[in-house]
């Protein structure tokens, strides 16, 4: 019995939960993203790596269309969500956003106390009933964002006044109180410590049972201990996506492995 | 006019100075100005300040210290016998400082030779009808002490303007010489100047912050004078603006604060929401084109003078609110009797705030961090939420700073409530009703024929410091504010 489902496991399909085709951003003149195709699957980790301003960054942005922030950008392309096109007019960005959450590369806790910052998607979405559920939402969203112990006891006090490395398990806590299918996570582990990091990495690991995520990274180790597959971007191509064991282990691209063994970045 | 020329031959010097230091550095470097420890300008400022700095301090301290010794010398002179009952030693004497200055442009004019002023007698010669020829008109004619005070005042003037005109030239040249006999190739004048640059910056601001004490100090020495003359607790007390001159004049502020807050409190409904939400527009919502085309409009707006406001609110807010609510009007209602209300000024000036609400608390909220909206927008929040519960939160304590500091110039401003608000001082609900405020009771108190020596004209700096005193409080309370709130983000 347990062998067998061990086998069923090995063998199933993973679901593609957003598909990329043909994608390009352009901030004004500047052309960061260049024909870049990706599939990201559902309930895997996805690593993007590759040198700072490869445009990591902008492409994750693409996911959840925080691009359209932005003054001047400009993304073209097809980025399918469940096979619905997110940028369709139809679509409502902020709908969009609620169900792809996203942890920014600097932690930006609201100047709000800890509670409210985590309340504050559950209220807008109306995911609570009452106070005492909202409460339930609070404690484990924080509990799951690996920061619960440190602030149960003032949870009144402002996010703002948090270390950084708790202000970002802070921002996690916050995204994936809203339930989030697609988390989309930009250096989340770059101010904080080993342990927290330990703490961030099992975080992701857990979620995966549920959702997908993906992860930019500047640590290798970090994109080969989280993530089943890997893109590495160059210059805002995607020079190589696959299977993370493989990718670190026998790459295609004579950059990939320059990159990964340290020779460019 | 011997000031002006001394100042401009201070300048001459130094100028000289320049170059005649910029020069000798240069010699000494073998003309290699590579060899210098600084740049050859340096050298030629170090001269030129040295000629300049301590004469025009000298100069400064004597202009100001020279008329008060001479006052106190010549009112030492005068016997008290000579003072006529009727009148103060402190009037003499500026009867003494007239004649004085009469006979100096007298003399300027031509009209009188040095000759003919030692040979006035003031019992036989006219001496006020040929002042007057000259332009300066004297209250009585000169009893003989005067004109022998007046005498010794000019000769001491004389002589301490040319002492003072030796002294700074002697100074000047003096530094000049220093300096320039220090100049040489290893000579630091760079770090000299450097030293000269800052003491000149800490004289300007003390400079500014003197005279703000001075003014403050001149202001409370009126107010002792007037509370010397009128109750103080009519005047904080009292219930009655009824100024008159038979002496019995009740002069009580709460009338117009009453209207002056009144007429505030109507400025800030108009012009906080309205500024408000035009800056959350502007910064949140507004394209690039937009902006770049709304926010100079917006700033135009607040350079109109206040005297234009106050005759849009004269011509044409005022008739437009007679005609809404007054007799005849479209409500059908007898509610306002003339063009000049509360209203009328309030909304006027509410307008003249606006800009200065909105482009305060639009460079608030763009103070506010962008990551912060990110971080709403990536919860799935729609603009108008994030603005609600991200945004103003987070510019909320700077926003009350920026409406403290409109309220502060709603309570100073003048033009507009002079002739928008009318002239009646009472305690009333009605905006309707004309109202005034403290600033135009100031003005009226001081126009016209003033006597310095009656309550009902010193009971204007009274008022003034009163005023002062409370936009002070309102302004450092506003600093603080928009301080503390500074410190959350840097
Ligand atoms: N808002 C913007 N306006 C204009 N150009 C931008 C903007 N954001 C990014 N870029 C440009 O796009 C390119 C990709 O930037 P991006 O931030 O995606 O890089 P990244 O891979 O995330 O780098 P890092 O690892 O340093 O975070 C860079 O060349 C950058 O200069
Ligand atoms: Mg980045």
């Amino acid at each position: 019995m347990n062998d067998m489902s061990r086998v069923e496991r090995a063998v199933e399909i993973k679901q593609t939960k957003m598909e990329c085709r043909d994608c390009h951003v352009y901030y004004g003149d500047t052309h960061a993203i260049k024909n870049v195709n990706v599939d990201i699957e559902d309930k895997t980790v996805t690593a993007f790596i590759g040198p700072s301003g490869c445009g990591k960054s902008t492409f994750l942005r693409c996911l959840n269309r925080m691009n359209d922030t932005i003054a001047g950008a400009r993304v073209e392309g097809s980025f399918m969500l469940d096979g619905e096109d997110i940028y369709d007019k139809r679509v409502d960005p902020v709908q969009l956003r609620a169900k792809v959450g996203m942890v920014f590369q600097k932690p930006n806790p609201f100047p709000k106390s800890i509670y409210d910052n985590v309340a504050y998607g559950p209220r807008i979405h109306g995911l609570a009933r009452n106070r005492a559920e909202m409460d339930e939402i609070v404690e484990k969203a924080l509990r799951r964002g690996a920061i619960w112990d440190e602030v149960k006891d003032r949870l009144d006090a402002p996010g703002t006044g948090l270390s950084g490395g708790q202000q970002q398990r802070l921002c996690i806590a916050r995204a994936i109180a809203t339930e989030p299918e697609v988390l989309l996570m930009d250096e989340p582990c770059s101010a904080l410590d080993p342990i927290a990091t330990a703490q961030v990495e099992e975080l992701i690991d857990e979620l995966r049972q549920n959702y997908s995520v993906v992860i930019v990274t500047h640590s290798m180790q970090q994109a080969a201990r989280v993530s089943q597959k890997t893109a590495f971007f160059h210059l805002g191509q995607l020079v190589e996506f696959g299977e993370t064991g493989q990718i670190f282990t026998n790459p295609e691209d004579p950059r990939t492995e320059s990159y990964i063994t340290g020779r460019i970045g | 006019m011997p000031t002006l020329w001394l100042v401009l031959f201070l300048l001459l010097l130094s100028t000289l100075g320049f170059f005649a230091g910029r020069a000798r550095a240069l010699k000494s470097a073998g003309g290699d100005p590579r060899k210098l420890h600084s740049l050859p300008v340096y050298y030629g400022l170090n001269v030129a300040l040295s000629g300049l700095v301590p004469a025009l301090g000298v100069l400064a301290v004597w202009l100001l210290a020279q008329p008060m010794l001479i006052d106190t010398r010549v009112s030492s002179l005068l016997p008290e016998d000579s003072i006529p009952a009727d009148l103060t030693r402190d009037l003499v004497m500026s009867d003494v400082r007239r004649v004085a200055e009469g006979l100096d442009i007298a003399v300027g004019q031509g009209a009188l030779s040095e000759a003919e002023v030692g040979a006035l007698k003031a019992g036989s010669s006219d001496i006020r009808a040929r002042l007057g020829e000259v332009g300066v008109a004297l209250g009585s004619d000169v009893r003989p002490e005067v004109l022998a005070a007046a005498r010794s005042y000019r000769a001491l003037s004389h002589t301490g303007t040319l002492v003072m005109a030796a002294v700074v030239a002697g100074l000047s040249l003096a530094g000049l010489a220093w300096s320039y006999a220090r100049t040489h190739r290893d000579y630091r004048a760079r770090n000299v100047v450097e030293r000269g640059v800052l003491a000149l910056l800490i004289l300007a601001a003390s400079l500014a912050i003197l005279t703000t004490i001075g003014i403050v100090l001149s202001m409370l020495f009126e107010t002792a004078n007037f509370f010397g003359l009128h109750d103080w607790r009519d005047f904080f007390f009292g219930s009655t603006w009824a100024p008159n001159f038979r002496g019995d004049s009740e002069l009580s502020i709460l009338p117009l604060l009453w209207g002056t807050l009144y007429i505030s409190l109507i400025a800030l409904l108009v012009s906080v929401p309205i500024g408000l939400f035009a800056a959350i527009y502007l910064s949140e919502y507004a394209g690039k084109a937009t902006r770049s085309f709304a926010k100079p409009l917006l700033e135009i707006l607040a350079g109109i003078p206040t005297i234009v406001y106050g005759l849009f609110a004269l011509l044409t807010v005022g008739p437009m609110l007679a005609d809404i609510f007054g007799k005849g009007g479209a409500l059908g209602v007898d509610w306002m009797a003339g063009a000049t209300s509360v209203l009328t000024a309030g909304v006027v000036m509410g307008i003249m705030l606006i800009p200065f609400v909105s482009s305060l608390s639009d460079d608030i909220i763009n103070a506010v961090p962008q990551s912060m909206r990110d971080g709403s927008l990536g919860l799935g929040a729609t603009r108008s939420e994030t603005v609600r519960s991200v945004v103003l939160p987070a510019a909320l304590p700077g926003i009350v700073g920026a409406v403290l500091l409109a309220a502060s110039r709603a309570i100073g401003e003048t033009m507009i409530v002079v002739m928008g608000a009318g002239a009646i001082a009472k305690f009333s609900l009605n905006p309707l009703e004309s109202m005034t405020t403290i600033t135009t009771r100031i003005v009226s108190q001081l126009t016209g024929d003033t006597d310095f020596a009656s309550p009902e004209t010193l009971v204007a700096f009274a008022l003034g410091l009163t005023l002062f005193v409370l936009t002070l409080g309102l302004n450092v309370l506003a600093l603080y504010i928009v301080r503390k709130y500074r410190e959350q983000y840097e």
